[in-house]
């Protein structure tokens, strides 16, 4: 089984995802970050791939982007590091990317590379549904790969209802109208939102992202959803000095669980 | 305005393989009111007549196709100028902001966000929303902002502000994923003015649409000077693409015009500082659009070099993409000095200063095999006022008229 649907299937509360820039801070940290991830009790990993044009990011991916391009990260690179992970870590992995990147990668190829290392899932933003209903779809669903797609507060039910369809493992209940990295409360419009989406009974977990930065707001995003996923504040807390990378990575999960 | 069949649009947003909508979902709703509104909207009698008037009476539309006597003996050919230089704020940009203001208004939204290079495009967004009393943003790279600071203030004196931008290489292509942050961050709100024939679909299509007012203007003023409705060659610089797209677009199914599209060469196509878009990129997706885009071999969008703040954007519109990948449009490189030599020629034979980027455009006729008695247009894009520093550094290369 899909180690996605497995998580979901063991576990329907208090998911904690964490978002990573492969190859930040250094080229070579990526590996030794996602175990001590693992180790700390982080349920998922998405694995950001750098991209020089992060649309949908706020600031501080934007930054762990392109320092980590500047280190020398690429998606050839990316497959190399984790080529073997699966000896050792045994948690879901999802790669998260802009589209531009994987195409000159090669779609197919990518998508073999992906099923070789032993990739569960993948978010492309910037794929839009009816493309990928087009041409994608069945490559991605007959290699097993999980397909995961994003909901904002903008996005009407009847919508809704389509990418849940085609989602697969989660949905990724975008919390904001935002970029990634907005640091705020979680305000009152929020959960009505989120208490919206629960009550279409959609049949899918839902994960909240984007603005999930502390304790306190991944403790109230469990509340109305499987769990949540942390990007911007876990890249911030790498970034800081002192300590190993991995020791920081320790650290940050210690502070939300 | 009407569609203009084989190398429009097509119903999904498409030029051949390029164009689309390639866009997080945090911009759907947007990009869907936009997509199902847009054409029912621009032609409403209330939206054409308002910009009919605007365009006439604000702008200063037509304007004048002008034969350029001294040029064409130069040349040996007939050369036409199409004079968007003498638009209010020096340039075709204000064609389509015009338009997209006044689509803002329909839409009823309040605040309105651009993104500008060499500043042309932001100076005539503040200036629209100056006129339509609207809140205006402009995303400028921090660079470009230190090197068109009389853009910048023109900004802040029309009452837009100017937010500086430092992710990225600090220029056009990150003033454009800035802004394109800032509307996903106001979803409710704002309409994103997008400068040029890029971005997601619908916009490539509404600016071309916008801008074709040239090429409409070109038809009559040509069958009144020549007796013919169309010229033998049309020749334009292509950054975006924005006012080459605005002049083909009634000749787009018209075989008889060749269409000349002048890119930016920088240093040299093969010197590793150039914006050559087409003949050095590759497919691939930007800012929401898959076209032709100077990339790494690993998918990273990498940073053109050009002369003109105007030309030095990595991709090109999908329309411009299609229309050479087709072999409609023929491809011409010129390179920074080509530029220069050609803007002092205009300026010396007919008392014209042009921009660095319709200069690229200028320069393009040395390197086209026309008869005597042929026509060529050439799309004069905008004046050089605010190339007057590039320009006078160049000065002693070409020493003035009178004798000692």
């Amino acid at each position: 089984m899909n180690r996605i649907d497995q998580l979901f299937r063991e576990k329907q509360e208090g998911v904690l995802s964490i978002y990573m820039t492969a190859g930040y801070p250094d080229l070579e940290d990526t590996v030794e970050i996602i175990s001590t991830l693992e180790e700390s009790g982080v349920d998922m990993i998405e694995l950001g791939m750098p991209f020089s044009d992060p649309l949908a990011d706020g600031e501080v991916i934007q930054q762990s982007s392109m320092a980590a391009l500047k280190n020398g990260m690429t998606i050839s690179k990316l497959f190399e590091q984790i080529e073997g992970i699966r000896q050792n870590v045994q948690i879901p992995l999802v790669l998260m990317g802009y589209l531009n990147p994987v195409l000159q990668f090669g779609f197919e190829r990518f998508i073999e590379k992906c099923v070789d290392t032993g990739i569960d899932g993948l978010i492309l933003p910037d794929l839009p549904l009816r493309i990928y209903e087009r041409d994608y779809m069945s490559m991605i669903s007959d290699s097993g790969l999980k397909f995961i797609m994003l909901i904002t507060p903008q996005t009407d039910p009847g919508r809704i209802e389509r990418i849940a369809g085609n989602s697969g493992g989660f949905l990724y209940m975008v919390a904001d109208a935002s970029t990634t990295g907005s640091r705020k409360e979680i305000s009152e419009e929020q959960v009505a939102y989120f208490n919206r989406i629960r009550r279409m009974k959609l049949g899918i977990p839902l994960m909240i992202g984007f603005g999930i930065s502390d304790e306190k707001t991944f403790q109230t995003a469990c509340k109305y959803a499987s769990g949540a996923i942390i990007g911007s504040a876990f890249i911030r807390a790498l970034g800081v000095n002192g300590d190993t990378a991995p020791e920081r990575a320790r650290k940050f999960v210690q502070s939300i669980r | 305005m009407k569609d203009s069949g084989t190398y429009n649009v097509d119903r999904e947003g498409f030029y051949g393989p390029y164009g689309g909508a390639f866009i997080p979902e945090m911009l759907y709703p947007n990009i869907r009111e936009l997509e199902e509104r847009y054409l029912e909207i621009i032609y409403s009698e209330t939206f054409q007549s308002d910009f009919k008037s605007l365009l006439m009476d604000y702008v200063g539309r037509p304007t004048p196709l002008y034969h350029a006597k001294r040029l064409s003996e130069h040349f040996r050919g007939q050369v036409f100028l199409k004079r968007e230089d003498l638009n209010h704020t020096g340039a075709h940009k204000i064609n389509n902001t015009v338009g997209q203001i006044l689509l803002a208004q329909h839409l009823g939204k309040r605040r309105i966000i651009a993104e500008t290079g060499a500043g042309q495009h932001g100076v005539a967004t503040a200036t629209v929303c100056a006129l339509a009393g609207l809140e205006c943003i402009v995303y400028m790279g921090a660079l470009d902002v230190a090197r068109q600071s009389p853009n910048v203030h023109k900004m802040k004196m029309l009452g837009a502000e100017v937010r500086s931008v430092h992710s990225g290489n600090k220029t056009l292509k990150d003033a454009t994923n800035e802004a394109i942050r800032d509307w996903i961050n106001h979803p409710v709100d704002t309409h994103y003015i997008i400068g040029s024939v890029v971005g997601p679909h619908p916009y490539p299509d509404m600016v071309t649409r916008f801008q074709s007012v040239i090429s409409e203007e070109m038809k009559s003023q040509l069958l009144e000077k020549t007796g013919r409705d169309h010229p033998d060659y049309l020749v334009a610089c292509v950054g975006g693409g924005s006012n080459a797209a605005g002049a083909y677009y009634h000749y787009l199914d018209d075989a008889r015009v060749k269409l000349i599209s002048v890119e930016a060469a920088g240093h040299g196509v093969d010197s590793g500082e150039s914006a050559a878009t087409t003949t050095l990129g590759s497919d691939g997706i930007i800012h929401g659009s898959r076209t032709l885009l100077m990339q790494d071999a690993d998918g990273q969008i990498t940073e053109p070099y050009s002369i003109s703040a105007g030309l030095d954007y990595p991709g090109v519109g999908p329309i411009h993409a299609w229309l050479a990948k087709s072999g409609r449009a023929s491809m011409v490189n010129v390179e920074d000095k080509e530029a220069l030599e050609a803007a002092f020629l205009l300026t010396r034979l007919e008392g014209i200063i042009p921009a660095l980027e319709s200069a690229h455009a200028l320069a393009a006729l040395a390197k086209l095999d026309f008869g005597p008695e042929q026509n060529i247009v050439v799309n004069l894009s905008g004046r050089g006022d605010k190339d007057m520093e590039a320009y006078s550094s160049h000065l002693q290369e070409y020493p003035n008229n009178t004798e000692e």
